[in-house]
């Protein structure tokens, strides 16, 4: 269930991508929440309840909206611009 | 050590405006900025392959925004224009930088920063939960990706871009279910005589809030945004009107009130801070002309407090001009003068907005113990008070005692909340609880960065 709606700029190139180990697609220029939150409805758990976090403040300021990267490398989901084969995983985040 | 004579952070209004001034003068600023794109916030640019106009994208401001870009297209072939690229510390004329990966080091004699403004957030129980945004990122979502930020939206809060996001909502075929503004009716009539130095200004924002009427969308003025509430994401929202609670069902929210300056580089550069009572908060000192505390450091926009983009754009210049006069050379006196000029009735207009648009004095009271305060570690409003209860009453203190302030974001999100919730359960005033320092990395940085010598 997706929680952003695209409301324009929907011809654009398809950019394959991988998330959670499943095949996923988003348009040429969609960051990576973008890709993520037109397809699903979560970033990420928070690291003390695990309770679902999909981003805050869109300007790389609230740092509640990182995914992890195929090389292990950790970004922000708001400012990291979709990349056709990318790997890209969501962590479930902890409960204390 | 790469050397540079003069560095600005921030690509925004204020930013543009000081690099343009500089190059004018001859000079080569380095320009520093975090995103992909310059333009700041307000005036944040769509990726190249989008093909929305400037108008659709900027409306009455799109003759600004397009300036303000072709401005920087232009400056960005004559200067060291460094996009992308994130200042993590600066101290003793030195800035850490760090450009997709790698890591640097950057000299330099003189330093405008200008590093604009985050919303102000008063948290409410379920704003952690997806659906939830700022209205800066609520409008982020619609300029820079097309996007709504769900299907039934409704926008809560105060200050000038909540009428303007909803509005901007709504044209671009977004479903706006709602408007609380926390102001009441009556707020925005005493503020009248203050708002109508600014005449284009005001009509704007009253044109935002007739539209939206005419257009069917409820604007509810002087409520309160209770609670936020759904099974993983959002699902309904609730707000008190006098003793009367209503709700509304729908799949997002997006809520602040106003906005909220980004100082931690100024006060790691050692810049004094001073208590503004029209921004609520401790901000680094500025003379009239753009200079802070320490020698060589200039700040402009709304980095040093909330004046807005047009502002910024002046006092982007006037710091320019500032670092000019400051360093030997011989300035336009007479734009000096206009500048300040246009400032000063700026500032005069903003107490009216602060009139219009006041802050809810009473929300730490109302706010109830469980209500999360720092969603990075998730400590509520409840943590705080018990904090508090044990004779904890200085802010920094209190952070380290209970974790608020102290995630990732330190303290972005919840630093002034926090401080309102001390303040009140303290019984002290809001200005006597200390100020949240700021920390390098101001944010966080990988491990194993790469460096480049």
């Amino acid at each position: 269930m997706a929680l952003l709606k695209r409301l324009a700029e929907k011809h654009r190139a398809t950019l394959p991508f991988t998330l959670d180990g499943q095949p996923a697609s988003g348009l040429q220029g969609d960051t990576l929440l973008t890709a993520v939150l037109t397809a699903g409805d979560y970033l990420r758990g928070s690291d003390f309840s695990a309770e679902p976090r999909a981003g805050f403040c869109l300007m790389g300021a609230c740092q509640d909206c990182w995914v992890k990267l195929e090389d292990g490398r950790r970004v922000r989901a708001c400012s990291t611009l979709l990349e056709a084969g990318q790997v890209v995983s969501r962590e479930p985040g902890r409960r204390s | 050590m790469k050397r540079k004579d003069i560095v600005i952070i921030g690509a925004g209004p204020a930013g543009i405006r000081a690099a343009q001034t500089l190059v004018a003068y001859g000079l080569q600023p380095c320009l520093i900025d975090e995103s992909l794109r310059g333009g700041g916030q307000i005036y944040r640019r769509q990726p190249d392959n989008f093909k929305r106009s400037p108008k659709k994208l900027y409306g009455f401001e799109a003759g600004k925004a397009v300036a303000l870009h072709s401005t920087l297209d232009r400056l960005a072939q004559d200067i060291d224009y460094r996009p992308q690229t994130l200042v993590w510390n600066a101290e003793n004329r030195v800035l850490d930088t760090l450009t997709e990966g790698v890591a640097d080091q950057l000299a330099y004699r003189q330093l405008i920063v200008a590093t604009g403004a985050t919303d102000r957030i008063l948290p409410v129980q379920g704003w952690t939960l997806p659906g939830v945004y700022s209205l800066g990122a609520a409008q982020i979502a619609l300029k820079f990706q097309a996007c709504a930020i769900g299907e039934r939206v409704v926008f809560a809060g105060s200050g000038p871009l909540l009428y303007l996001v909803a509005y901007q909502y709504a044209k671009a075929g977004a479903k706006v279910l709602a408007v609380l503004d926390g102001a009441p009716f009556s707020a925005q009539t005493r503020a009248l005589p203050a708002l109508i130095r600014q005449p284009l200004t005001l009509a704007k924002g009253v044109y935002y809030r007739s539209w939206l009427s005419a257009h069917g969308i409820p604007v509810h003025q002087g409520v309160q945004l209770e609670r936020i509430e759904g099974e993983h994401r959002v699902g309904s929202v609730s707000w008190r009107s006098g003793q009367q609670t209503h709700s509304l069902d729908c799949d997002a929210v997006a809520f602040a009130h106003a906005l909220r300056s980004e100082t931690q580089l100024a006060d790691l550069l050692g810049c004094a801070f001073s208590w503004s009572v029209l921004n609520r908060a401790w901000l680094p000192t500025r003379d009239s002309e753009g200079r802070s505390s320490v020698d060589g450091v200039y700040l402009a926009g709304d980095g040093a407090g909330i004046l807005g983009a047009d502002a910024a754009e002046m006092a982007g210049e006037l710091a320019a001009l500032t670092l000019l006069a400051d360093t030997g050379h011989t300035v336009d006196t007479r734009r000096v003068a206009t500048l300040k000029r246009k400032l000063a009735a700026i500032e005069r207009f903003r107490h009216g907005l602060e009139t219009a648009f006041p802050f809810p004095q009473d929300w730490a009271a109302r706010t109830a113990d469980n209500v999360i305060i720092c969603r990075c570690e998730e400590v509520t409003a409840g943590d705080i008070r018990q904090t508090v209860a044990q004779g904890h009453w200085e802010i920094n203190r209190v952070k380290a005692m209970c974790r608020v302030g102290m995630g990732r974001c330190q303290g972005r999100m919840c630093g002034l909340a926090a401080c309102e919730i001390v303040a009140q359960s303290c019984g002290r005033e809001l200005s006597g609880i200390g100020r949240l320092r700021g920390q390098a990395p101001i944010k966080p940085l990988p491990f194993g960065l790469e460096t480049e010598r």
